[in-house]
């Protein structure tokens, strides 16, 4: 044992370094995330947010945590139990596996020694993994609404079932123009290719691409203008209805992680991953170098993370038909639409700024049956008909 | 479903929208830019509450009062109009007869020998001041009464006559009548003397 561990340690420590890495930032940027979160909610809203702990209330992260963790545990009566304690640590654990095929620094394409910014690197299915196991996190909150054994659980936890169903698909066919255009499922090779101008970027290219990504993609982390599983208007508290303390965090955490893993891909897949203008070419080993490309990388996600917070505070909630609607007949005909002009341009060996003249020729296109899109969105109501006269299983949904 | 249009119902329109606005891009940019534009504009609506304390209205209706007279002694007479008054049964008061041996005392028929509100019952009304014959009960300005234990916010007659020297000192709460030595009903002799109250003044006086 101890010779096969002083055998494989030189592979061994790059790997534990990387999980201990995200073992420790995930939770630690969760809890932040939730106080920046808090801050600029306040600031939208012109108030001043957490001010009371420490400066500019920077500890009430840690306050609120020591607060949740030791809360009582309520079990209450009628919940199932061992489904009901399973549940949030399985969306913990989903939402955190996503992580082991994300970069979170400069990774070379090729294997190599020492210390490296992921915790498997050269997966060549990477961005395959990365989305099939971000289904599976509709499963801890489905586990949740069920194990709750409460209606409005239930109804939260059957909603997202719904959501995340619809919105995979989108997520799947925006994505899959971007592997196509970079002949490869490794996330390391994606961003490679991305390498070099300002102008090699995938957003540049498949523009329509991102906005569709970037759309289901907020629909998966159940976030605001997509959180219908858990909207306290409608259902008390969705699937954590009934958790709290500890068990409640670990949802939480989870969702905040679906945030960064969200933010890291939509950073890695269009806006370049580490690479910036005159920071590219192959990864170096100098240290500084390594530094640099990592801050590039967490600069851009940070916006992204900024991005998706203030959308939260911009844009009212769905409606669950619009939701729907949204997926079905919007997103899914975009990112069809999408990759066709790539799958094009790729068989007829055609240029590649065909490409972005396909983009804005599809932007344009877009908007132009927009209309009509809303129309469908939007049913038109029939006349005389009620407006408050909705199907019930639809409002109940 | 099929309803007949009313003719006292109006029916809204959706309104229409042209495809810029179907769009949902260009109307998520501008509500980015309003949240954007509220971030950096650095105003702010919240008021730093314990260091900036709020301006009280001087008809506040906070903790009560029970005001004493010119020499000192609790004005309250323990009619029990008070108590009859309050919707809430937060008052309890047990009257005695005035000591009348005591020279003090001796021009004071009956007197309060307890008087005790249940700070946490009170809906804050103000109906007991409203019925106090003699001004004896007033509430203050004090908004932020706290306390560790539920013992703690029934008022004795003791802690309410604390709350007259602590209010009736500082300026925020003037005792609010300057009629008689115990308020209006100590001018009914006086007014009862000049007959019966004119039509239209009420039976009530």
């Amino acid at each position: 044992m101890f010779e096969y561990l002083k055998q494989s340690w030189p592979t061994l420590w790059p790997t534990l370094g990387a999980i201990g890495v995200i073992l420790a930032f995930v939770p630690v940027l969760g809890l932040y995330l939730t106080f920046i979160e808090r801050k600029l909610a306040a600031y939208v809203q012109d108030r001043l947010g957490p001010n009371r702990v420490g400066p500019f209330g920077i500890f009430q992260a840690i306050a609120d945590a020591i607060k949740l963790f030791l809360k009582e545990q309520v079990i209450p009566d009628h919940v199932y139990t061992f489904l009901y304690f399973v549940a949030p640590t399985f969306s913990l654990m989903t939402a955190m596996f996503a992580l082991v095929v994300m970069p979170f620094g400069p990774v070379p394409t090729e294997y190599t020694e020492g210390f490296r910014y992921i915790v498997a690197p050269g997966v060549d299915i990477g961005i395959m993994m990365m989305i099939a196991i971000s289904s599976l996190s509709a499963y801890g909150i489905i586990l949740g609404g069920w194990a709750s054994n409460n209606k409005y659980s239930l109804y939260g936890a059957i909603r997202s079932c719904a959501q995340f169903i619809s919105y995979e698909i989108p997520l799947g066919l925006s994505i899959i123009g971007i592997i196509a255009a970079s002949g490869s499922l490794n996330i390391e090779q994606i961003v490679a290719t991305q390498g070099g101008a300002f102008w090699n970027w995938n957003v540049f290219w498949q523009p329509l691409a991102l906005i569709v990504f970037f759309t289901s993609a907020l629909a998966e982390t159940n976030r605001l203008p997509f959180d219908l599983a858990e909207c306290e208007q409608e259902l008390v508290g969705g699937f954590h209805t009934e958790y709290g303390g500890i068990k409640f965090v670990l949802f939480f955490l989870a969702e905040y992680t679906h945030v960064v893993t969200v933010s890291f891909l939509t950073a890695l897949l269009f806006f370049g991953g580490w690479h910036f203008p005159g920071l590219t070419g192959p990864v170096d080993a100098s240290l500084g170098g390594m530094l640099l490309r990592t801050f590039v990388l967490v600069s851009k996600v940070t916006m992204v993370v900024g991005f998706i917070m203030m959308l939260r505070w911009s844009l009212p909630r769905f409606r669950f038909d619009q939701l729907m609607g949204l997926a079905w007949k919007g997103l899914i005909p975009l990112a069809l639409a999408n990759f066709l002009c790539v799958a094009i341009v790729l068989t007829y060996d055609l240029p590649k700024h065909y490409l972005a003249f396909t983009a804005l020729f599809l932007v344009v296109g877009s908007m132009v049956s927009a209309r009509n899109l809303q129309m469908t969105i939007n049913r038109p109501r029939s006349e005389g008909r009620p407006a408050n006269n909705v199907n019930f299983t639809e409002s109940a949904l | 479903m099929t309803t007949k249009k009313s003719k006292t119902v109006k029916w809204g329109e959706e309104p229409k929208i042209g495809w810029w606005e179907a769009m949902y891009l260009p109307a998520i940019a501008g509500g980015l830019a309003t949240a954007l534009k509220h971030v950096f504009s650095g105003k702010t609506s919240t008021r730093q509450y314990p260091e900036v304390e709020p301006e009280i209205p001087p008809n506040y209706r906070g903790v009560h009062r029970l005001n004493r007279d010119e020499e000192g002694r609790v004005k309250c007479v323990a009619c029990y109009m008070c108590q009859t008054a309050c919707p809430a049964n937060c008052i309890e008061i047990i009257a005695a007869p005035a000591p009348k041996d005591d020279p003090h005392w001796k021009d004071r028929d009956k007197y309060p020998e307890t008087f005790t509100i249940d700070e946490l019952r009170c809906i804050y009304c103000g109906m007991c001041e409203e019925a106090c014959p003699v001004d004896a009960i007033e509430l203050t300005s004090i908004y932020d009464l706290t306390g560790y234990t539920r013992k703690e916010l029934i008022f004795d007659k003791e802690k309410l006559l604390a709350v007259y020297d602590e209010t009736s000192t500082t300026g925020k709460d003037p005792v609010r009548t300057n009629r008689g030595a115990l308020g209006p009903a100590s001018e009914e002799a006086a007014t009862a003397s000049q007959g019966p109250p004119p039509p239209g003044r009420g039976s009530h006086g």
